[in-house]
């Protein structure tokens, strides 16, 4: 350990605060997917990533392959379930945001009680690979290898559903769906198959943020929750549907929770709520007067 | 002849139900008889929920944030001020209205899926706030060594939990009978015309963003004034009571109990949340995983098909399933504020 | 003397199109005023500008004089806008009479200020006579959702004219009625006092000939011509847009 590095107060926790970011942005950008193209409030996309942080407990054993095969099946598996809870929603699909909400909180609790049963009911450990394992020096600060290299890929990941979001047909079809939910019926597209893809999709996302969040957010019984109410701020901060805001609001809020926290500990539990409600109140004419054009 | 039969069912079935809340505690231990006076506030709470979801069709998950809002502030400022229950009643119902005035520009304008992820926002993020502001809500570990009420100036202190029991029965025979009363007035003919279509209300000239707040505010001040009663039958306070769950909770009990009936209701709420404390006590361990698929299961069982959903304001995005024909016009309320 | 409403170069894009394009109109007071036009020609998107259901991109709004451009569809109907909609627009829960009576509230005259209920007595006595005079009164405890599609329309009418309306906008108020049931609408709207101002969309156009004083015929968003019904009949142009929107 070199005692003559200084550990500034502030630029570790800003750090912090983008991977933390970019971690919820990753994980909320399914819920993005999921509201904005099929109108459903998943209340079990907290526990798809929790699929993807426990799958990274269990199978990283300090190598770099065990981290690609944590990431393979965890995305895999997430991505299944997500497809399930699209499959169990088919039945109740006609019926209101009311029956999606309480069948996706159903499962939700089924999938938590699973895995607290499979993994124990405690906050489990997480491997990195050896080579991340210990922390390499920023500006003069030192700082977690695991954390920056995350901050990297994560971006890399912001970046590629960025293009995909922009340039792919699938991604304009979710961009169009986004904008006017009838023009998706209009292209004649099934909504049992938007609702299988969007919410496999979202379920490959939480996966794969589950997986390499793990270190960030650890796989726990309190996991899923944690990452809902962080993915729903931020997709409400974010102005409910775009995926710029969606990112924008997940680095503020990461910031709040680090360096808000480094900076102002007993006013930090209220930034949120105040940033959630200065941004809503500020929004929400604009936003319902857009959402209305249609 | 049919209406009148069921409405002679219903009234029976109101008053049996009432005689065996009313002598519920004679026949089971303390420890229950606190349970179920809790089960009540809760029930209260979901009345609010009721209101807002079934009656005004606007969905919400976070009553939980004016009940914790009422709660806490009955406990922390209602001990100062005075020991009366019914002044603990009135801070609370003023702190929960208070709590859902703020969160008025928030959610006057959304509707529909977009409520529904305000409201779990708001709600969730009052239970972060209550469990991290350690120094007035002593945070997860909970409030304790709250004062102990008298209902009125000059009567005995509620120091049993039979007599806590009946107080909270009391109180909550008296709000939801209050709220039925409002609701037979025009209130509640404007609230259900809004509910079945808002942009015909605005092309009569009425003031719907108004009519939404005040709503909102009622309903925050119901589930307050629930709050009051939670600290009275409990003796004590933890962010677990005002959790996701409970959000879920009262949600599956208002729309079992049929969404837009308020005493529906309060009746799904406390068998819901009985079951809850049932399975807890009967299942360690497996309770949630039963829980869960009590979810599944009773989703999958309400009647559907034919059966026409609770009615929801305006969506903002409509189901993909359910569309309508191609070349009509859009919903009319697409209509602006 | 001040028309009672005036349109002035309003416009309403959806993206590319222009649905509405510079469109000016003149309702004088008491006037019988159809507006016609093929599919499409932006009829009833012009009846939600003026309404105030749909804001105008461009141009202004003016209601006897006053400006009401930026007024939503609720304080235009307090100012005395009265709507009738394609599809009838009714509260499908509530009975024929209460959908009068919650119509009424906002323009029922209060008796007294320490009686509240007085106000709902008061759109109770306007929702009677006006059931009565669309020819309802029986069936005033059934619940709308309940009524025949020709029902919702007469109950709707009851409801606009519940709000005291100086102006009655009318989308396609004989669509999906009965041969009966039209007549019967026809001889109603004959019978509307004059202080009563209507603006008429309709396709039928011997219920407009018959009904109007003076016809606009809208294409592309844009009028056409203004004139009296014989004018409009004799004219090549507009002959030709209508035949043409037809087929």
């Amino acid at each position: 350990m070199a005692v003559d590095i200084p550990i500034d107060p502030y630029v570790v926790p800003a750090l912090d605060g983008v991977a933390y970011g970019l971690l919820v942005f990753v994980a909320a950008a399914g819920l993005v997917l999921c509201f904005g193209v099929a109108g459903i409030l998943n209340l079990a996309h907290g526990t798809l990533y929790a699929i993807g942080g426990y799958t990274a407990a269990a199978l990283l054993d300090g190598g770099w392959p065990s981290l690609l095969l944590a990431l393979a099946v965890g995305v895999i598996a997430a991505t299944a379930a997500g497809a399930l809870v699209a499959g169990l929603l088919t039945r109740v699909a006609a019926r209101t945001h009311l029956t999606q909400a309480l069948l996706t909180f159903g499962l939700a609790l089924v999938g938590g009680s699973l895995l607290v049963r499979a993994f124990g009911p405690d906050d489990q450990p997480v491997r990195v690979p050896a080579a991340l394992d210990g922390s390499v020096v920023v500006a003069g600060h030192r700082y977690a290898a695991y954390r920056l290299v995350f901050i990297v890929v994560a971006a890399l990941l912001a970046g590629l559903l960025h293009l995909a979001v922009r340039r792919t047909r699938a991604g304009m079809l979710v961009r169009a769906a986004v904008d006017d939910a009838e023009m998706v019926a209009v292209l004649g597209v099934s909504p049992t198959w938007i609702r299988v893809g969007v919410l496999a999709a979202a379920g490959a996302l939480a996966g794969a943020a589950g997986v390499l969040g793990a270190p960030i957010i650890g796989p726990g019984p309190d996991t899923a929750d944690v990452v809902l109410l962080l993915s729903l701020v931020v997709v409400v901060l974010g102005g409910l549907g775009s995926m710029t805001g969606t990112l924008l609001a997940a680095l503020a809020v990461g910031q709040i929770q680090t360096l808000g926290v480094a900076l102002a500990p007993s006013a930090a539990p209220f930034l949120l709520f105040a940033a959630m409600a200065a941004v809503l109140a500020v929004r929400a004419r604009g936003l319902a007067a857009t959402r209305r054009t249609t | 002849m049919r209406e009148q039969a069921v409405r002679a069912l219903r009234r029976g079935v109101a008053a049996a139900v009432l005689a065996g809340l009313v002598l519920a505690p004679w026949a089971v231990d303390d420890y229950t008889a606190a349970l179920l006076a809790r089960t009540l506030a809760l029930g209260l709470v979901a009345v609010s929920v009721a209101l807002l979801t079934g009656v005004a069709g606007l969905p919400t998950l976070g009553q939980t944030a004016p009940y914790a809002a009422g709660a806490y502030t009955s406990a922390v400022l209602g001990g100062q001020v005075s020991d009366v229950g019914v002044v603990h009643l009135a801070v609370a119902a003023v702190a929960g209205a208070a709590l859902a005035a703020v969160t008025v520009p928030l959610v006057v304008h959304a509707r529909g899926v977009v409520v529904l992820m305000i409201t779990l926002a708001v709600g969730e993020l009052a239970v972060v706030l209550v469990g991290r502001w350690r120094s007035v809500t002593g945070g997860t570990d909970g409030l304790a060594g709250i004062a102990q009420v008298r209902p009125l100036w000059g009567m005995p202190v509620l120091a049993t939990d039979r007599a806590r029991y009946l107080y909270t029965l009391v109180v909550v025979a008296a709000l939801v009978g209050l709220v039925l009363l409002v609701l037979r007035t025009r209130v509640g003919l404007l609230l259900r015309a809004g509910r079945d279509d808002e942009a015909r209300l605005r092309a009569s000239g009425h003031r719907v963003s108004l009519q939404v707040a005040g709503v909102h505010v009622a309903a925050g001040a119901v589930a307050g004034a629930a709050g009051s009663l939670l600290v009275v039958a409990q003796q004590y306070l933890s962010p677990a009571d005002f959790g996701f769950e409970t959000s879920a909770l009262l949600l599956l009990g208002v729309v079992i109990g049929g969404a837009a009936s308020v005493g529906g209701a309060l009746v799904g709420a406390v068998l819901v949340v009985a079951g809850r404390d049932w399975l807890f006590g009967a299942l360690p361990g497996h309770a949630p995983l039963v829980l869960g698929l009590a979810f599944v299961v009773t989703v999958y069982l309400l009647p559907g098909g034919g059966h026409r959903p609770p009615p929801v304001r305006g969506r903002l995005l409509p189901d993909v399933g359910t569309r309508r024909a191609a070349g009509e016009r859009p919903a009319p309320t697409g209509a602006r504020a | 003397m001040t028309p009672l409403l005036s349109a002035r170069g309003v416009t309403v894009r959806y993206g590319s199109l222009a649905a509405l394009d510079g469109v000016d109109l003149r309702i004088d007071h008491g006037q019988r005023h159809a507006l016609i036009g093929p599919n499409g020609a932006g009829k009833t998107t012009l009846l939600g500008v003026l309404g105030g259901a749909i804001p105008a991109g461009g141009g202004r709004v003016l209601l006897a004089g006053r400006d009401v451009t930026r007024l939503g569809p609720a304080a235009r109907a307090r100012r005395g806008i009265g709507r009738i909609h394609q599809r009838p627009a009714v509260w499908e829960t509530l009975t024929a009479a209460e959908n009068v009576v919650v119509a009424a509230l906002p323009h029922a005259v209060r008796p007294g200020r320490w009686r509240p209920s007085g106000r709902r007595r008061a759109a109770e006595r306007t929702a009677a006579t006006l059931l009565a005079r669309v020819g309802l009164p029986e069936l005033a405890g059934v619940p709308a959702g309940r009524l025949a599609h020709g029902q919702r329309r007469q109950l709707e009418i009851a409801m606009a004219l519940a709000g005291r309306p100086r102006l009655l906008l009318l989308d396609e108020p004989a669509a999906g009625l009965s041969a009966g049931e039209v007549e019967r609408l026809a001889e109603f709207l004959r019978e509307l006092p004059r202080a009563v101002a209507v603006l008429l969309v309709e396709h039928r156009l011997d219920l407009v000939y018959a009904l109007c004083d003076t016809v606009t015929v809208l294409r592309d968003g844009r009028p056409l011509a203004t004139g009296t019904p014989a004018q409009i009949r004799a004219s090549d142009p507009v002959r030709q847009a209508y035949a043409e929107g037809v087929a």
